[in-house]
């Protein structure tokens, strides 16, 4: 965040200025906030009370718990198993892309070897096209060695996180001067213990921004798994949300039985689904809002 | 700096053989190339293969590319994702830049941060539970913005959802989602501008419109460029929205709507992975394109 004065800003002057920019940040914080803020009245109301009532007069406990009831009870507890799939995916795709991408991003910005250009310039090209783009022709490239279902098949593919070694990149070719690992050589360190000694111990707040990234994206990631597993076990919750809309009479007449879903507790799945993603934010909202990322590039 | 680095090197090469530090580097690359090998590299080739084959594994030229450019689902869908795509990106582009000029212009601390905040939590609710959350504001007997629906004349949730109302409400889907972090990078971007700039410009009589319109904007254009290739690329993928709508439509929104979808339907409905893999690498060197020319023209990014 800059320091600068806030008197030095370009600040919009006049009340003719003042009214419209006062009109349009309402108009847009009402657009961001009002999805959110309904979204979480409608998980405390009955399925009456949320086509019935205010839509933003908080429902009561007795309805929440009743939706939490029924959201659990679906299908025998999918929802649970769901939970915990997203976890295993997300976490193990973490876990991986951190010791590929830090020891990786390290090498790139401090280290000197054959096809180094080559690797970095590679990993700009594909972290700046869609994640979606090669979801198919993974797909294929894994069904024809037979893994498809299996929960490597969401794992691997997610740890592939060019962003998160660009980000490793520039984070060590800026922040770590060159003289402190060359005192660290000559002090007898070899080129592992110069690594793990000095460089990982000043990488925490990258560790943390990658690690930031990489779960947010693989938690959220839809068409992946979509493609990769054929049946509801392996789900993550993203797309077990598909199964719950699909018996959600409101939306599906066809699906009016022993098992429907009713709004508010789709309303609630659609809470949980992203809650961890949601925690993971307004922990990290203050670098986030302060346009950290724009630093990860050169101006 | 250098100087230190020029007295260390002799040093390091005098206690070791040559090839210890690269051999070190190559350690620390190996498993990161070996995802790069197995997840960007290898399912491209692959795809490459199938797409120029048949489903015995002969040459077929290009005849997968003509049969899905001539299958009757690909023009509509090809279309679909154009007018989506244009919707989005005006509106994107525009809003985006006046919304982080204007909340760069607020100087009150705590009210620019919160703004950024409700603006960026939306990301929160990517993929499928944004497109959930959606389905309920486009419901008009549940949505808290009923009312305005049906001021619009939308009284059901099939009315609202009507093929000509797509492409403006997938639109509407992406910009709540994705529009708060490009915002806060506009406003990361413009944070960068030097003070004195400003200071001068006002000094020399600028108000704050033609700050915006003769500074800021200009400093702006190599983010809004970068914001408007990936978002183009990233648009050419839709594939969660239409999919999830058709679902929850009963089939009125059909399940081959975008590009995506279609590869998906000629790989799963039809077992045609060659017919999918053209569609797929289609969509791929469009991407591949879009961020090569970026890499290379765009010079934001640092390759050393």
């Amino acid at each position: 965040m800059t320091t600068a004065p806030s008197g030095r800003r370009p600040g919009v002057s006049g009340w003719s200025g003042r009214a419209i920019a006062g009109v349009v940040l309402t108009i847009f914080v009402l657009f961001f906030l009002i999805p959110i803020v309904w979204l979480l009245l409608a998980t405390t109301k009955s399925a009456r009370g949320l086509v019935v009532d205010d839509p933003f007069e908080p429902g009561g406990f007795g309805d929440l718990a009743a939706n939490w009831h029924q959201l659990f009870a679906f299908q025998d507890g999918a929802v649970t198993a769901w939970v915990a799939n997203s976890a295993l995916y997300a976490v193990g795709a973490l876990v991986i892309t951190l010791i590929a991408s830090i020891p990786a991003g390290y090498a790139v910005a401090l280290t000197r070897f054959r096809f180094r250009r080559t690797l970095l310039v590679l990993t700009l090209v594909v972290m700046l096209i869609p994640n979606t783009a090669l979801v198919l022709p993974i797909f294929l490239e894994l069904n024809s060695v037979g893994l498809i279902g299996s929960p490597l098949s969401v794992i691997l593919p997610m740890s592939f996180f060019p962003f998160g070694v660009y980000l490793t990149y520039i984070y060590f070719s800026t922040s770590i001067p060159r003289d402190l690992l060359a005192a660290a050589r000559i002090d007898g360190c070899t080129e592992l213990q110069v690594f793990t000694r000095v460089a990982l111990p000043l990488a925490a707040p990258i560790v943390a921004l990658v690690a930031f990234f990489s779960f947010v994206q693989s938690w959220n990631n839809f068409f992946l798994p979509f493609v990769m597993l054929p049946s509801s076990d392996g789900y993550p919750v993203q797309v077990g949300l598909t199964s719950l809309l699909a018996s959600t009479p409101a939306f599906n007449p066809s699906s009016a039985g022993m098992q429907s879903v009713q709004l508010p507790t789709l309303a609630l799945a659609t809470v949980i689904s992203v809650l961890p993603v949601l925690i993971v934010f307004l922990f990290a909202q203050r670098f986030l809002v302060a346009g950290l990322t724009a630093g990860g590039t050169k101006e | 700096m250098t100087a230190v680095r020029q007295l260390a090197r002799p040093v390091a090469l005098v206690r070791r053989r040559p090839g210890t530090r690269s051999a070190t580097s190559y350690a620390f690359i190996s498993l990161y190339t070996a995802l790069t090998v197995a997840f960007g590299i290898l399912p491209a080739l692959y795809a490459l293969y199938l797409a120029f084959t048949d489903a015995n594994g002969g040459f077929a030229g290009l005849a997968n590319f003509t049969k899905v450019v001539e299958d009757f689902r690909f023009l509509p869908a090809a279309g679909h994702v154009a007018s989506f795509l244009a919707i989005w990106l005006i509106a994107l582009v525009l809003l985006v830049t006046v919304l982080a000029v204007v909340v760069h212009a607020v100087r009150l601390r705590w009210l620019s941060s919160s703004l950024r905040l409700i603006f960026y939590l939306p990301g929160a609710l990517a993929g499928a539970s944004s497109v959930l959350l959606w389905l309920f504001l486009l419901d008009p007997t549940a949505s808290p913005v009923g009312g305005l629906l049906r001021l619009l004349g939308l009284a059901s949730f099939i009315e609202v959802i009507v093929p000509a109302h797509l492409p403006p409400i997938f639109a509407i889907i992406a910009f709540w989602t994705g529009a708060g972090g490009w915002i806060v990078i506009m406003y990361g971007a413009l944070n960068n501008i030097s003070a004195e700039v400003i200071e001068a410009a006002r000094i020399d009589g600028a108000g704050p419109m033609q700050i915006a319109w003769r500074i800021q904007l200009p400093m702006l254009r190599k983010w809004i460029s970068y914001m408007g290739i990936m978002s183009l690329a990233a648009g050419t993928q839709l594939f969660v929205e239409p999919q999830l709508l058709s679902q929850a439509s009963n089939a009125v929104v059909p399940n081959d709507y975008s590009l995506n979808q279609l590869a998906y339907q000629y790989a799963f409905q039809q077992n045609d992975f060659n017919g999918a893999a053209a569609i797929s690498l289609l969509l791929l060197v469009i991407a591949l394109a879009l961020s090569a020319v970026f890499v290379w023209r765009g010079g934001l990014f640092e390759t050393d």
